[in-house]
């Protein structure tokens, strides 16, 4: 990468992150409604860590995830709506007047959520900690955890970006979140999968990559050092980057079909 | 020849989805450090022409050079030379002007000084100084305006496309952006293309115009020379009596067509021009029909327009400006 492209690189991130500050209305509700839900189902659903089979003996650890994907998801929606803004403004036709690569673009967008995951993790990781959450991984796992965090939020992140260049619609793109919150929910997140009775459920949370990335963050809590459970999340984590990336990026190629 | 700097469009087409031909075989020519004025209503094909000129819409057939590349296969070259302010100033409310100015600086590939310079250069002379560490979401319209042109202007270009630039813009505003526009061709030589929908914009800034209806060009020349093709003038006058307007439309009738007049008068175009005056002076005293105000107007670009439309560009230019938000 050219140094003018890193310099478009450093200048379109500082611009993601400046309007994600700049709306506290956005950011918010990233930091707030994870950890309000957080409170909700540990304190509802905590006598559940009882039933036979469950990983651990602390719902609150077991739910931990949840606010760790559910905040990368909110930066994710906020940066797809910002991207479907740009083109709604013309804002993008201004960029594209000038030589900026595309490249750039879509890394400053992604810069700026991962800067905003980089603050949720850490964020939610002390409140947690603050609340008794114990991390089986230790200290070497905290950057995990905040890694793990980051890149669900990269990939949801490419997700974001795909509908906004694909509508150019800020509604569109809030309108088309629902479905994601529908696959989260339709994953491990809320219950494990040895105890999900309902049969299409857990086939339906076992085909979902959503499930491996919630294991592998929480084997780093309950388990420890689980290298499979980290494969797995990782690897499905890996695979959500890569097509949100790829498919943001032959979005972008369309979307500014300049000559 | 246009000139390296200036624009050469031959057969300009543009189709969209369901055989719309937004533009259809447009051609023109715009000479280095010439203002080019592309006036006409909505949906005329003004914008979609920018849009290509630009290399932001693909051509679907002719071609066209802006700054000496070629639009359709040097596209990186000719957006290096030109700058551009599209219809609604399209800025980030959450950054400020200077954030603006260093965001597009850099986007350009300025050094980090020259940018700096320059971009402070700008803003002094679009009058945002004072403003350039707010947020652009708190700017007024002219304010957004002019960022937008000191934005267009940052890396130089050598040729400039402002469209519709001062639609929603107030009188004082309107005015100052037609003085920086004019500056910008006559002091530093840079070729401008402005669309417009605004006659009296075209007619005060414009070196010469194109006009365009359906996607078409239906006339083009200096101000001037368009004004001279309708050649006649028109005069309208207004009764003492209100009861004689009929009469005093008989008398007037008898030295042109009628065309539109104001409210209680009667306008016709003189069929033998401005010489004519003195006769239709006689003939209204001959038929004792009095009036309170005789007036003779020169052909406007709208007389232009409604000869070679058919129809009037005044009120949809009304139309549009109210419904455009400041």
């Amino acid at each position: 990468m050219s140094r003018a492209v890193l310099l478009q690189v450093l200048y379109l991130s500082r611009r993601s992150v400046l309007r994600a500050l700049r709306q506290p209305a956005t950011v918010g509700p990233a930091l707030v409604f994870p950890l309000l839900l957080l409170a909700v189902y540990a304190s509802g659903l905590g006598p559940a860590s009882g039933l036979e089979g469950f990983p651990g003996d602390s719902y609150l650890d077991f739910i931990f995830a949840f606010p760790l994907v559910q905040g990368a998801v909110f930066a994710a929606i906020s940066a797809g709506t910002d991207l479907a803004r740009d083109i709604e403004s013309g804002f993008l036709s201004r960029l594209s007047l000038t030589p900026m690569r595309p490249v750039a673009l879509l890394a400053g967008l992604l810069a700026g959520v991962v800067a905003l995951g980089l603050f949720q993790g850490v964020f939610f990781l002390a409140v947690g900690l603050l609340a008794g959450v114990e991390v089986q991984a230790g200290l070497l796992g905290l950057p995990l955890l905040v890694l793990f965090t980051v890149l669900v939020g990269l990939g949801f992140g490419g997700i974001g970006a795909i509908l906004a260049l694909r509508t150019g619609s800020g509604e569109a793109v809030q309108g088309s979140f629902p479905l994601i919150f529908v696959s989260l929910f339709l994953s491990s997140l809320l219950f494990p999968r040895n105890l999900i009775e309902n049969d299409w459920f857990r086939a339906v949370a076992t085909v979902n990559p959503v499930s491996y990335m919630v294991e592998g963050i929480r084997s780093l809590i309950i388990t420890g050092w689980d290298l499979q459970a980290l494969a797995l999340g990782f690897g499905a984590t890996g695979l959500l980057v890569a097509a949100g990336l790829f498919g943001a990026a032959a979005s972008l190629k369309t979307r500014m079909a300049r000559s | 020849m246009a000139g390296s700097n200036g624009i050469e469009v031959e057969d300009l087409v543009r189709e969209f989805k369901g055989g719309l031909r937004a533009v259809d075989g447009v051609s023109l020519r715009v000479c280095e450090g010439e203002i080019y004025g592309f006036l006409g209503p909505n949906g005329a094909g003004k914008s979609t022409t920018v849009l290509m000129l630009t290399t932001l819409l693909p051509i679907t057939a002719g071609t066209a050079t802006v700054a000496g590349f070629d639009v359709a296969r040097q596209g990186p070259l000719v957006r290096s030379a030109i700058g551009a302010a599209l219809q609604e100033a399209a800025l980030d409310p959450y950054l400020t002007g200077t954030e603006h100015v260093r965001l597009q600086a850099a986007l350009h590939g300025m050094p980090r000084k020259e940018g700096r310079r320059r971009g402070d250069e700008l803003l002094e002379r679009v009058g945002l100084v004072e403003a350039a560490g707010r947020k652009v979401g708190g700017y007024s319209g002219g304010m957004k305006r002019r960022l937008d042109l000191a934005l267009a202007l940052l890396h130089g270009p050598e040729v400039l496309f402002l469209d519709e630039p001062t639609t929603g813009l107030d009188p004082q505003s309107r005015q100052a952006l037609w003085e920086e526009v004019s500056r910008l061709a006559t002091d530093e030589g840079v070729t401008v293309f402005l669309t417009t929908q605004y006659l009296e914009e075209a007619d005060a800034l414009a070196d010469r115009i194109g006009i365009i209806d359906d996607g078409k060009i239906v006339a083009e020349d200096t101000p001037e020379a368009l004004k001279a093709q309708i050649g006649r003038p028109s005069v309208e006058a207004v009764p003492q009596d209100p009861a004689e307007l009929e009469s005093l439309g008989d008398v007037l009738g008898r030295f042109g067509s009628p065309v539109a007049a104001s409210s209680g008068a009667v306008a016709v175009r003189l069929e033998r021009g401005a010489g004519e005056l003195a006769e239709v002076v006689r003939a209204l005293d001959g038929a004792g029909v009095g009036v309170s105000s005789l007036r003779l107007d020169a052909p406007t670009l709208d007389d232009v327009f409604l000869e070679k439309t058919g129809r009037s560009l005044e009120g949809e230019s009304e139309d549009a400006a109210e419904e455009t938000p400041a």
